[in-house]
């Protein structure tokens, strides 16, 4: 039914643009992960000195498994928080299911930044939480560590992606046909038996869509550490953020992140693979 | 044409309330303000086959789903060999359905599908893979048993469903529609294959369908519903030879309608005349097009009720003729053995007694 | 005494955990809101004295202004390009077959899930190795890569949607494929392109990790704030991260009246087929 012609005239435009602007770029990084700055220039000498550097330096491979351990969290958290509202407006909201839904859209909506923000004006030591924990008598001086901690980026990435979690894991939920639920009851199954059994198992793609989504953009973010982390926090973004400013390396950057570019990649075609798996049309 | 057997009817129907399985007490669902089922009061024997045939709309998958447990009742009860019914969730009702999309769990194999209800009851492991091979050769799937549902087709998914509600061995089991997503052949080849597995095994069916002729194969007893109340409840002979109003002579087979006036013992419709017992004054009589024959072929019987009336229309049907006949002005429908084309005026008749009295 | 078996299923534990989490995604802008008409500051407990005053600081911070301005005519950029050629991505994705098409909607769909930060900095590379100078026009590329892919996402599910007999009733009338472009298949697409394009409108306003590496002279609306995060925090920044709340929920509001005016145009349409 399409003509050759109009084929031609959709497909050339972005396959050009996404050449020239994605694919390009990405050679360019890996190809400046080769190479090496010497006397403040970058220098063309091909060489794996950066990816030594990566796998050898204990400060790279502690930086990067706190980054996963704090990714890990955060979508562990999300998932604790997004599965059970997700179930609840699903099965149990009946007639406000539909302004709930649009309750926690809002949050998505609203910048990244407002949101760090709010958290860090909230966490300080002279930031709301304490004021308020003092207020109530619970404590006489200011909690530290919930601010410039481990915890606080932690406590704002799960803010910022609990509804990204929730987004595909109610719609996987929603998917599932309700005379599924009736006949899994029809056989003999309780709510329990049939949540086990049916209900997780048919929610399990949307699950993973969001997980990984939590998991990989909170692996690849620096702008929390920067807001509410503190030095103690460091993930491996900001060590790219700083190769690429004041610490100038570009090639050793480059590494790095042709490293996080391979990871995403291979988790991508690892849960794509099991998706297919568990996703039975 | 009497039915025969007129006491087969009453042996039914005190053999059905002896060993009711299912009790219908005046039960009534509504919807809000929107009334599906009214005063609804049934029982159904253990060993039968019972269909609740109606128009949609009419209730009959309310009901259903009012006696699997997926609603409740607005009112009245539902009670099963002696004990109270409608109390009990679904997991606990020894009820099970064969749902209309077949409603198997996409991500289980079909026997996993079929060991469901085992292994969510406390039957021993062991003895599940076993029961399971019986089910799936009694429905003919053995061969099908480590295939996903999305891979068969429609007939096969329902056998599996089939199989999958029999094996928990229900004291009752719902049939939605199950059959209405198959084409006709292998709907005609279903029809027999439900009808021999309930004689065989004896489990009592509760069948829900639209389709008259489904319901009249299959059936020992046909409730027909009509706008959430019982217009009927017969055995399919009965309910065709002696429908009790108006709705179900024409719903159940073709009939013609004669509005007649009785005065001193015979009903007079128009030009037609016959015998009747019916009280004085204005009545309803229904005639099936079958009991309209044509004299010239067959000859009338004395007493017979005969008339002349023009053929105006004639479809062919392979082993019958179906004619529209204009009777002054009134239109019957009659139903002959092929025999060619007809034209203009021709004598028919019927017998008085297969002019059946009907409520409006 | 006849509860339908749904009414059995309720748990209102389940509904109280609901609750809480909804607590948990709202309490901090609340909090937000509250703090940016608070005399004394950001912190403490509880706001005392209520104000206007950071509000007033803020409509007269011209260098805001100039990076909402910046920042305004990025995204209107930015959704034009992306609509545009997230449009043709996703025709292409859904009609045209060619050597590579998996690679491709792969590559056109990377951007939504890679971090942003590997977006910029590959860019920043490219930029460099091209001679372009930093400035907004880096950042409208940067960010058009970028959000090509939410267009194309949503355009795509709005071709998926789309009754292909339409089109084929089109060409049989008589009309050219670009006529039924055009005719049938845009006006079918309006929906998802004006949710596609106030969704890239928001992204695009609030996008701060690949901008960060394209930056030039110019900020933008983020990136002003970040800056002045560095110095200190005050109610100013409050003030102005409420009234970007307040735009976003005009925008969603706006972003759902149409999402339900489109499904409820479907449902009626149904009803009235005869």
């Amino acid at each position: 039914m399409y003509s050759r012609a109009y084929k031609w005239i959709v497909s050339a435009p972005p396959l050009l643009w996404v050449t020239i602007f994605l694919l390009i770029p990405y050679m360019l990084m890996l190809v400046h992960s080769f190479w090496q700055v010497r006397d403040g220039v970058i220098a063309h000498d091909w060489n794996l000195q950066n990816y030594a550097k990566l796998f050898q330096n204990p400060v790279y491979l502690e930086v990067l498994f706190r980054t996963m351990r704090i990714a890990a969290g955060v979508t562990l958290l999300s998932l604790l928080l997004g599965y059970p509202l997700a179930y609840y407006m699903s099965f149990h909201a009946g007639v406000r299911k539909d302004l709930l839904y649009q309750l926690v859209i809002v949050p998505l909506w609203v910048s990244y930044l407002v949101r760090g923000y709010a958290w860090k004006t909230i966490l300080g030591s002279e930031g709301v939480l304490n004021g308020f924990l003092q207020y109530i008598h619970v404590t006489r001086e200011p909690v530290s560590f919930f601010l410039y901690s481990p915890f606080a980026v932690v406590l704002m990435l799960t803010h910022i992606y609990t509804p990204f979690v929730f987004l595909p894991l109610y719609a996987s939920l929603e998917h599932i046909p309700r005379n599924i639920i009736e006949a899994s009851h029809d056989l003999g199954a309780g709510s329990r038996a049939t949540f086990f059994r049916v209900i997780l198992p048919l929610s399990l793609p949307g699950l993973l869509a969001g997980a990984t989504f939590a998991f990989l953009l909170t692996l690849g973010d620096f702008l929390a550490p920067l807001l509410v982390g503190g030095p103690s926090s460091i993930m491996i973004a900001n060590i790219v953020q700083s190769l690429f400013g004041t610490a100038y390396d570009w090639p050793l950057g480059a590494a790095i992140s042709v490293s996080i570019l391979l990871l995403t990649i291979s988790l991508l075609f690892f849960t794509e693979r099991l998706e297919k798996r568990w996703s039975f049309r | 044409m009497t039915p025969p057997g007129h006491s087969a009817e009453q042996a039914i129907a005190g053999a059905v309330a002896e060993s009711a399985l299912l009790e219908v007490r005046d039960v009534s669902k509504s919807f809000g303000t929107r009334e599906v089922l009214k005063h609804i009061s049934l029982e159904i024997g253990a060993g039968e086959f019972l269909t609740l045939l109606g128009e949609s709309g009419s209730g009959k998958t309310t009901l259903l789903r009012l006696i699997a447990g997926f609603e409740q009742p607005s009112s009245g009860e539902l009670w099963m060999s002696g004990e109270r019914l409608d109390t009990l969730p679904p997991y606990k009702r020894r009820v099970n359905t064969v749902f209309q999309s077949y409603a198997l769990f996409p991500h289980l194999t079909v026997q996993e599908n079929v060991a469901y209800g085992l292994e969510v009851s406390s039957v021993a492991k062991s003895e599940i893979p076993g029961r399971v091979n019986e089910a799936l050769q009694m429905v003919k799937m053995r061969e099908f048993a480590a295939s996903r549902p999305a891979k068969l087709s429609g007939g096969q998914q329902q056998r599996v469903a089939l199989a999958r509600a029999l094996i928990n061995h229900p004291k009752l089991l719902l049939l939605d529609e199950p059959l209405s997503a198959l084409d006709a052949n292998l709907r005609k080849q279903m029809q027999g294959e439900l009808k021999s597995l309930q004689r065989e095994i004896g489990i009592t069916f509760l069948f829900v369908t639209h389709d008259q002729d489904e319901a009249m194969a299959l059936s020992d007893r046909i409730a027909l519903l009509k706008d959430g109340g019982l217009e009927q409840v017969a055995s399919p002979r009965e309910i065709y030879a002696r429908p009790a109003t108006s709705y179900t002579a024409e719903f159940i087979g073709q009939t013609n309608l004669l509005r007649a006036n009785i005065k001193d013992g015979v009903a007079t419709c128009g030009s037609l005349q016959w015998p009747s017992t019916q009280p004085a004054g204005a009545a309803l009589f229904s005639l099936r097009p079958e009991s309209i024959h044509l004299s010239a072929d067959v000859p009338p019987p004395s007493g017979a009720v005969r008339f002349r009336a023009v053929v105006r229309q004639q479809i062919f049907s392979g082993s019958s003729e179906h004619l529209e006949l204009d009777l002054a002005g009134h239109s019957l429908r009659a139903r002959i053995s092929a025999r060619g084309p007809l034209t203009d005026e021709h004598e028919f008749w019927f017998s008085a007694a297969d002019a059946v009295p009907v409520r409006e | 005494m006849s509860r339908s078996t749904k009414n059995a299923n309720r748990s209102p534990l389940l509904a109280a955990y609901a609750l809480l989490v909804f607590a948990f995604l709202y309490l901090p802008i609340v909090v937000l809101i509250v703090y940016s008409f608070n005399r004394d500051g950001v912190g403490g407990f509880p706001p005392k004295h209520l104000t206007l005053r950071w509000y007033q600081l803020l409509f007269s911070d011209a260098a805001i202004w100039d990076s909402v301005l910046n920042s305004l005519l990025v995204a209107v950029a930015t959704v034009v390009f992306s609509l545009l050629f997230g449009l043709l991505a996703a025709l292409a994705l859904d009609r045209a077959t060619f050597p590579g098409k998996s690679v491709f909607r792969r590559l056109v769909l990377l951007p939504l899930i890679l971090p942003g930060i590997i977006t910029g900095i590959s860019l920043l590379m490219f930029a460099v190795f091209a001679g372009f100078h930093l400035s907004l026009i880096t950042v409208f590329l940067g960010m058009g890569t970028a959000l090509i892919s939410v267009a194309t996402t949503e355009l795509f599910a709005g071709l998926q949607k789309l009754d292909r007999a339409q089109e084929e009733a089109s060409l049989d009338l008589g009309a050219t494929p670009w006529q039924t472009f055009w005719r049938v298949t845009l006006p079918n697409l309006r929906l998802s392109l004006i949710a596609a394009g106030l969704l890239i409108f928001t992204l695009s306003m609030d996008e701060i990790a690949v901008t960060f590496f394209l930056i030039g002279r110019d900020n933008t609306l983020p990136l002003e704030i970040w800056a002045r995060l560095r110095r200190g925090i005050t109610p100013e920044i409050n003030a102005i991260s409420t009234l970007i709340f307040a735009v976003s929920v005009i925008l969603i509001l706006i972003w759902y009246r149409i999402r339900t005016r489109s499904t409820g145009k479907e449902a009626q349409e149904l009803l009235e087929r005869p």
